[in-house]
């Protein structure tokens, strides 16, 4: 087969998606509406500990407007939420029901409902609705001893165990070892749209519908259909716009479950959208970990062996993603470096605060801090500079494929490629490091407290195990493409156009990409852990290859002539060489109506893994405690760009969500597990004045060998490294080694770092 | 976050709001000026006002008036009508320099001067300018109008003395020397947070010594005040290090600092002493 002409993959062409979303025609969960809707509002706990001894509904049922109000007993019937990945048995008692029952363990847990007839009246209700609680002892803390969370539960369900190699050892024969405690604070992605969900029942077809899906709607239609007694062909889920995703949307939460039942029973339509103070106490929280981890090196700082024994908060109960963060953490923590034996103990602990999830870059922003801590530790211990102790360390290109003897998310873990040296190098070239290394010498001459710093990680992206697209060519030309993807706004449908457009021979603005609509394909896993652009990718090369192939066979037998000798260019049919006549792709579509369909599925067992280097460099305000980010370089190699410029976007917001957790976002909570940072005046997201200009390198060097385009994900890079690069920049600019071990490095603390002496 | 419910009265003049703000005073009746401190207080249903009185509709209180001693600011003069100078006294350059690190833009637009120190945030940049310069606010009410100084303004946090049938009709801030010099540095998390401490200074230099000081601080204590003991450290001093961080320090010995959740005491302490002194510094920038 000839190279298709028209190239769109690794071109930044605009984004498909774009138009709707700059001229004000965006349509969120919070945009939809059907007529005769009920407003439903939660009424959450305003206890992070107690028994729940009774609700009096009596004056809220009383007010004008007002419905009804649903507590436990009404959906008794309904089972806790299941776990959507990384599911161990011996978690599931702590997964949470949709409404609170005896107990209520966290500020913020949905304890009732009100239904009303619009946003106000339902608010005023629900302050109407009284709780009668006893309050309880809080835990607060996960790294206290374990002890009963209840009666019938632990303060510790599991704990998670990865190693590979003798550990003990490597640590007897250690020429030194290295231990730090390090702890990463809780906070989480915080999209700018909050979450919504309109529950609509339609009579006509005998059909429940759930509009304001993300993320996995057809696991979720999946499953909350098992939860209400549906099947998959009388609920259905739809994804509207998504104002932001990073893990934490579109997961199932009590309240979608809650809209889906209620628009059942009340045949009503059911309309719920989160307001802030709700988000910041009830969707996922994440990230909080603190880790105990001690390295045994020979006396050049290589590494003989990592043990790392560490505490994940997960706040009150086990919600879908189960132990996938702490999971993630204990795998991924070695990095792009040579480990030869390695153990990590991950104790995940509950506590009364808001339940976990993943949030963009889950466990790895996490164990890339402890991880890149330990490698400064260890450079620090041996008398080289941090460049050189990574060089030592870093696993050759000639390693690859690397399997790293440990499993995540039902994969092995197997390094598919990489020359991590070679992106060391072209990082620290595009940082200018040799001259930045003078400048802030001489800048510290002067008294000035600057430095630099510098973290290499490995992600991992496209998780399979599988998905499907289904391509037709209409009658009118247009192209439409129907994945079970989902987009929270990373530009899946201008990426799959690309790809889908070059390998059919079109232009990639002729189609119509259709994801998140269950009611549109069979099956799909959604768009989470950097999977879509490979898995769903493929599956759309594969499907394109399929369609081109059936269209040309068509098309031979109408021009008379053999399929090998025809192209398609532009969506034009044409013989090799240009000769003789051509035919439209529309009007052979309308000449065999129907017949113009192909669908193809991509398998796959194995992740693929990106990796990059963050070069940050920091002054430090030393009287105050603040942070100045002066520079900061990201190099990530993702083994084929479809786009550019969307890889770009993804690593410049990822960065943004990275500064937020070095720097500035934190959800706190006082003794008695009250929640303080509950506005955006208390937690602190960066604006556009703190994210500082970025410099970003995106590399090709290391095309994944597990699909043909070379394809790894890219959504998680610009996230992952921060902390520990910024970490890094602040203990040089102190000129204080290991100065930093705790995120978030808020002003109060560095100062106070700053004023020991 | 939907406030709870009330009721909106939109009066033409300023004898209408009176009158109205007098029948709804008793009933938790409130001025609604910006509305870029109240409306989100109400939307977390941390107020629950019955009823609001939007002045935006009353003829006349958006005025500035400088009369070559006072500068008087009416009751609706928004915080971006300060980015340029109102008046060629340096007053007009303080408060152009001081109005930029309120909040940000869109909020300066709408919100007002003297709402900003009915509200009396502990961080208010405008409250600290009231009571750094003395400002004079001005009471009305059906009862008539009442002259409140600015030491005498402020009752804690988030708290005045304003009745609850006044309305704060303007401000009057007496313009400054015409050799007056001022410098004015606050700390905050992110621009445009509230200030974990601030301080505006301003003097005359008088045979290259300092006098006439004043040194605000606000963000520090439940109210922004003058420091007296910071203030005495100044006063026929050259500027200069030396005077400023004797300054800083004075300053930061003086207060009962504010705690909260995210800065304690200690550390809201040692802050002013830097704050003063970089106040101080850029008085000479």
């Amino acid at each position: 087969m000839a190279e298709p002409k028209n190239k769109f993959i690794g071109r930044s062409v605009p984004r498909l998606e774009d138009r709707p979303l700059l001229t004000g025609r965006g349509r969120f969960a919070a945009d939809v509406n059907f007529p005769g809707q009920w407003a439903m509002r939660v009424v959450r706990s305003p206890v992070a500990h107690g028994r729940l001894r009774g609700i009096d509904a009596a004056a809220a049922l009383a007010m004008d407007g007002v419905h009804a109000v649903w507590t436990f007993a009404d959906v008794a019937h309904l089972p806790p939420i299941p776990f959507r990945l990384t599911g161990l048995v011996e978690l599931e008692p702590y997964r949470q029901h949709v409404l609170a029952s005896e107990y209520v363990r966290y500020v913020g847990e949905p304890v009732a409902v009100v239904f009303a007839a619009d946003a106000y009246i339902a608010e005023d209700a629900a302050e109407a609705v009284e709780l009668d609680i006893e309050p309880l002892k809080p835990v607060m803390k996960a790294t206290d001893e374990p002890g009963p969370f209840d009666e019938s539960k632990r303060t510790e369900p599991s704990v998670i165990v990865k190693s590979y190699g003798d550990v003990e050892a490597a640590f007897r024969q250690a020429d030194s070892i290295v231990t730090l405690e390090l702890a990463v604070g809780r906070h989480s992605g915080v999209p700018l749209e909050t979450r919504g969900a309109i529950g609509f029942y339609n009579e006509a077809l005998g059909r429940l519908e759930m509009h304001g899906a993300a993320k996995v709607p057809h696991w979720n239609r999946d499953t909350i259909g098992r939860m209400l007694g549906r099947t998959r062909d009388d609920f259905q889920l739809f994804e509207g716009h998504v104002g932001g995703g990073f893990g934490i949307r579109g997961e199932i939460y009590p309240e979608d479950v809650i809209v889906c039942a209620a628009a059942l029973h009340f045949k009503k339509p059911i309309k719920w959208i989160e307001d802030r103070r709700e988000h910041l106490i009830a969707a996922n929280h994440s990230r909080q970990q603190t880790h105990r981890i001690r390295a045994a090196i020979d006396r050049k700082g290589r590494i003989l062996a990592i043990d790392d024994e560490f505490f994940h908060d997960n706040g009150a109960y086990m919600r879908t993603h189960a132990a996938t963060v702490p999971d993630l953490a204990a795998a991924m923590l070695p990095g792009p470096y040579r480990v030869p034996a390695y153990r990590a103990t991950g104790h995940i602990r509950l506590t009364n605060k808001t339940p976990c999830g993943t949030y963009r870059a889950p466990g790895r922003y996490e164990s890339t801090f402890v991880r890149e801590r330990l490698i400064d530790a260890i450079a620090a211990n041996v008398g080289v500079n941090k460049v050189e102790i990574r060089k030592r360390n870093l696993l050759p290109q000639s390693a690859m494929p690397y399997a790293l003897n440990l499993d995540t998310l039902g994969t092995h873990i197997v390094y598919d490629s990489g020359d991590y040296a070679l992106l060391l190098d072209k990082a620290l070239e595009r940082a200018g490091w040799a001259k930045l290394q003078k400048e802030i010498a001489k800048r510290r001459a002067n008294g000035e407290k600057v430095g630099a710093g510098v973290a290499m990680f490995v992600e991992k992206s496209g998780l399979g195990p599988f998905d499907d697209v289904r391509l037709e060519i209409k009658a009118d030309g247009g192209i439409e493409l129907v994945t079970g993807a989902a987009s929270v706004g990373q530009g899946i449908e201008t990426a799959m156009a690309q790809i889908c457009a070059e390998t059919l021979g079109v232009d990639y603005a002729t189609i119509n990409v259709v994801h998140g609509q269950t009611d549109r394909i069979g099956r799909g896993l959604g768009a989470f852990a950097s999977r879509v652009t490979v898995m769903t990718g493929e599956a759309t090369r594969r499907a394109s290859e399929r369609l081109r192939s059936k269209a040309l066979t068509l098309a031979a037998e109408l021009m008379q002539a053999d399929p090998e000798q025809l192209d398609i260019v532009d969506g034009e049919i044409v013989r090799e060489g240009g000769a003789g006549p051509s035919m439209k792709l529309s009007d052979l579509a309308k000449a065999k109506p129907g017949e113009l369909i192909a669908e193809d599925s991509f398998e796959s067992k194995h992740m693929v893994y990106p990796y990059g280097v963050h070069v940050a460099a920091v002054r430090v305000d030393a009287e105050t405690g603040a942070v100045a980010i002066e520079k900061y370089v990201m190099a990530y190699d993702v083994g084929r760009a479809v786009n550019p410029t969307l890889v770009e976007g993804q690593i410049a917001g990822g960065l943004a969500q990275g500064i937020g957790g070095a720097l500035y976002e934190e959800f706190l909570y006082d003794e008695g597990g009250e929640p303080l940072s509950v506005t955006f005046a208390d937690y602190l997201m960066p604006t556009a004045r703190e994210v500082p200009p970025s410099s970003i390198l995106i590399t090709e060097d290391a095309p994944s060998p597990l699909n043909p385009l070379g394809l790894k994900g890219a959504g998680e890079g610009g996230t992952n490294p921060v902390g520990a690069a910024i970490a890094s920049a602040i203990d040089d600019a102190l000129q204080r080694p290991g100065a930093i071990v705790s995120l978030p490095v808020t002003p109060q603390r560095l100062r106070a770092i700053c004023a020991k002496t | 976050m939907k406030p709870a419910p009330f009721v909106r009265h939109v009066p033409r003049s300023l004898d209408e709001a009176l009158k109205i703000l007098a029948e709804v005073a008793g009933d938790d009746g409130r001025i609604l000026a910006g509305g870029q401190s109240l409306v989100p207080i109400m939307a977390f249903r941390l107020a629950k006002p019955a009823h609001l009185v939007d002045i935006n509709e009353v003829e006349g209180l958006d005025k500035i008036a400088d009369d070559g001693q006072t500068l008087t600011i009416g009751a609706r003069v928004r915080h971006a009508a300060f980015h340029k100078p109102v008046t060629a006294n340096p007053l007009g350059a303080l408060l152009a320099y001081v109005a930029r690190h309120i909040a940000h833009y869109p909020i300066r637009m709408r919100g007002t001067f003297c709402g900003s120190l009915a509200h009396a945030d502990p961080s208010s940049e405008w409250c600290l300018t009231a009571a750094t310069l003395d400002a004079v606010m001005i009471a009305k009410s059906v009862k008539g109008i009442r002259e409140i100084k600015a030491a005498s303004f402020f009752d804690g946090i988030m708290s005045t003395h304003l009745k609850e049938d006044e309305l704060l009709a303007e401000v009057r801030l007496p313009l400054l020397p015409a050799d007056a010099k001022f410098g004015f540095y606050e700390f905050s998390r992110r621009a445009g947070d509230f200030a974990m401490s601030a301080s505006l200074v301003t003097y005359r230099l008088d045979g290259g010594k300092m006098t006439d000081a004043r040194v605000g601080l606000g963000g520090a204590e439940a109210s922004p005040r003058r420091i007296a003991e910071a203030e005495a450290q100044l006063n026929g001093k050259a500027p200069g290090d030396a005077a400023f961080r004797a300054a800083g320090e004075a300053a930061s010995a003086a207060i009962e600092p504010l705690e909260d959740h995210q800065t304690d005491a200690a550390y809201r302490r040692d802050l002013v002493k830097v704050v003063v002194r970089r106040a101080l510094e850029h008085s000479l920038k």
